[in-house]
């Protein structure tokens, strides 16, 4: 009783580093699906991934990194093997992308009103005045106040948060399909971060755009997101409907994840975290069988010797640890 | 911007009037022109007649303010050797200077903005390492040398270019080449980082990610910042050319700035070479000044920091 094929399909995506000494794998098998209208969260602790899977949708992986398995499709094409034309005319238009660092991410000796009006000359083919229009427009779509000035001013001369209004402007500017969020708020102080999280609300219900939204920050994700996918090292470990998840969490590193959510009820001591005990593992150095096991407070025998498989719990819940495979 | 540009114009005065006093110092210790310009049995009258005259027996700081109230005028003083007036000398010979230090820029950006660009972008490939290999051989010859090369090749053996002097196009291709290969290997170099560096920066993948063609991404985006350290260098390589002429003007008998210094110092023309190093020196200060007007136009920035330290 599977519904209509999701929007972006993630199928069993591998991305490997081409080092001196053999190439070692950084995503392993991810598989995930973005439904239209949906807001997909991705979390995990920093280094496990999330960018990187991130990056290689549009094909961005930097010299060095390569997509060694699975693939993507986008209403049913493979993007993986499109030619590089194709891909480009897609980046910005179809598909895009707003990064964690708004003060490095915009370029600092062109105007704000050159680097988002180039989306419109570049994809919609707009003259310059055009462009430069248009670009006001998008910039006051995102609560960019007096846009007419902004877009004669640099990135020096805005806030962090105008820049990352200005990054969802550029992303915006011709009405994608999927936009790809990669940590958009972690810069950004509490007060502007809320402010921010509720721009991408909003346009999300305006413009209908689905969201892929990344974040190390559980707490962060749960505000915005319709569905969660947990990443460690790599791999999905559990993923589920953003209540059910919350609800009834399955995989430890999970829990210890919510355990890092400031709760609500411990305002006396916020700072007091249940962080979860130990390092990620370096990729090329992952433990065997669960490669949770070495910081699992339930590690029993089994996880040491086996990876666990992934078992459905719930609608549309999966999780990949050998406690619940054993009760289902 | 205009703060910022008040802030270098003033900078720039404080090291003119800094090099006037170098220059004024130089001329003092380089002797009493009294002795020149008298004959040996002159009674200590009529010397003392002459200084009063030439006003050497006013205060320094008078003698300072009147040296650069000359100045000011163009008054450089005479050559000792022609009579001719200093400031005409130098300036019938800069011309010839300026037009060998533009052409052996330009002879040096042609060949070694590509072959950075190139090397940048086709990193650790064999072209890459080919270009850098051949830009460092550059870099290791001195001009003098590949002057006289250039000459026993292209003038001797093949007869195609004229050995020395200036006045056509074929006369000034040996001397910019050869002040210019020395450069080639600096600018392909630099170049070459710079770019590396930038094509690593984040907005360079936000450039990929909006979808911008890679021709924008490099040609624009990539090579606007990658040019904020180039112009610096070209600027102070500029400044140098001007002044380090003197070698490459000798070789190939270039009537330039170079040329007359080395004639004057060899006449002991004294006038002529303090006229003209403190010309050299405020010519440097001003490329200088210009270079920094271009880097603040070119980074944002700049302007706004600099203008608020
Ligand atoms: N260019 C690269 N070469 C080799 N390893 C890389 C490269 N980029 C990232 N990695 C590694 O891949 C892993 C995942 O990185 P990333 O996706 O950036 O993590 P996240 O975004 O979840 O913090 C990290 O261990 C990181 O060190
Ligand atoms: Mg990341």
């Amino acid at each position: 009783m599977e519904a209509a094929p999701p929007l972006l399909e993630i199928d069993g995506l591998s991305i490997d580093a081409m080092l001196a000494d053999g190439p070692v794998r950084l995503v392993d098998g991810v598989t995930l699906g973005l439904r239209a209208g949906e807001v997909l969260g991705l979390v995990g602790e920093s280094g496990c991934g999330k960018s990187l899977l991130s990056y290689s949708i549009l094909r961005l992986l930097a010299p060095g990194l390569r997509i060694s398995g699975g693939d993507i499709r986008l209403e049913g094409r493979s993007l993986a093997t499109l030619p590089e034309r194709k891909i480009r005319a897609m980046r910005g238009n179809e598909i895009s992308m707003i990064f964690q660092e708004p003060m490095t991410a915009l370029n600092p000796v062109f105007t704000i009103g050159d680097q988002v009006a180039e989306v419109f000359r570049t994809h919609q083919r707009l003259s310059r005045p055009q462009a430069r229009a248009k670009a006001v427009e998008a910039l006051a779509a995102v609560g960019v106040p007096s846009p007419e000035i902004r877009v004669g001013q640099y990135p020096a001369d805005l806030s962090g948060g105008m820049r990352q209004r200005v990054m969802i402007a550029m992303a915006l500017a011709c009405r994608p399909k999927i936009l790809i969020a990669d940590e958009p708020t972690t810069a950004l102080d509490t007060t502007i971060q809320a402010q921010i999280l509720e721009l991408m609300r909003g346009l999300q219900r305006n413009f209908g755009t689905s969201i892929v939204f990344i974040s190390h920050d559980l707490g962060v994700v749960a505000e915005v997101a319709d569905h969660v996918a947990v990443l460690y090292c790599g791999r999905v470990v559990e993923e589920a409907p953003v209540a059910e998840l919350f609800r009834n969490p399955r995989h430890p590193y999970t829990r210890g994840l919510m355990g890092a959510v400031p709760q609500p009820d411990a305002e006396d001591m916020p700072d007091v975290l249940h962080e979860i005990k130990g390092n990620v593992p370096r990729p090329g150095h992952l433990p065997g069988g669960c490669r949770f096991h070495p910081r699992c407070p339930v590690a029993r025998d089994i996880c040491r010797i086996s990876d666990p498989p992934r078992v459905a719990v719930g609608a549309q819940h999966h999780v990949a640890c050998w406690e619940a495979a054993d009760a289902s | 911007m205009l703060s910022y540009v008040l802030k270098r114009l003033s900078h720039t005065l404080l090291v003119i009037v800094g090099i006037s006093i170098v220059s004024f110092v130089f001329l003092q210790l380089s002797g009493d022109p009294v002795g020149l310009m008298l004959p040996q049995d002159a009674t200590s009258q009529q010397i003392e007649d002459l200084r009063h005259k030439l006003g050497l027996d006013d205060p320094v700081v008078v003698q300072y303010l009147r040296f650069v109230g000359n100045a000011l005028r163009g008054d450089l003083g005479r050559s000792l050797f022609s009579n001719e007036p200093v400031a005409a000398l130098i300036l019938e010979r800069l011309p010839a200077t300026v037009e060998l230090a533009f052409f052996s820029m330009a002879f040096a950006l042609v060949i070694a903005l590509p072959i950075g660009i190139v090397s940048a972008l086709k990193r650790g490939t064999l072209i890459d390492t080919a270009s850098m290999v051949l830009a460092l051989f550059g870099l290791s010859m001195p001009h003098f040398w590949l002057g006289i090369m250039m000459i026993m090749l292209f003038s001797v053996q093949l007869g195609w270019l004229p050995t020395s002097g200036r006045g056509s196009f074929a006369q000034i291709i040996m001397p910019a080449a050869a002040m210019g290969i020395s450069m080639v290997a600096l600018f392909a170099r630099l170049t070459r980082s710079t770019l590396l560096e930038v094509l690593g920066q984040d907005y360079v993948r936000t450039a990929r990610a909006k979808g911008l063609p890679e021709y924008i991404v490099i040609g624009k985006h990539a090579l606007k910042n990658a040019m904020i350290p180039l112009v610096t260098m070209i600027g102070m390589e500029f400044g140098l050319l001007l002044g380090g002429a003197v070698i490459i003007e000798t070789v190939f008998a270039w009537p330039g700035v170079g040329r007359l210094i080395v004639q004057a110092i060899m006449d002991r023309d004294y006038p002529v070479v303090q006229g003209a190093v403190m010309l050299l020196s405020m010519i440097f200060v001003i490329v200088n000044l210009l270079v920094d007007l271009a880097y603040g136009w070119l980074d944002p920035d700049v302007s706004l920091r600099r203008a608020s330290k």
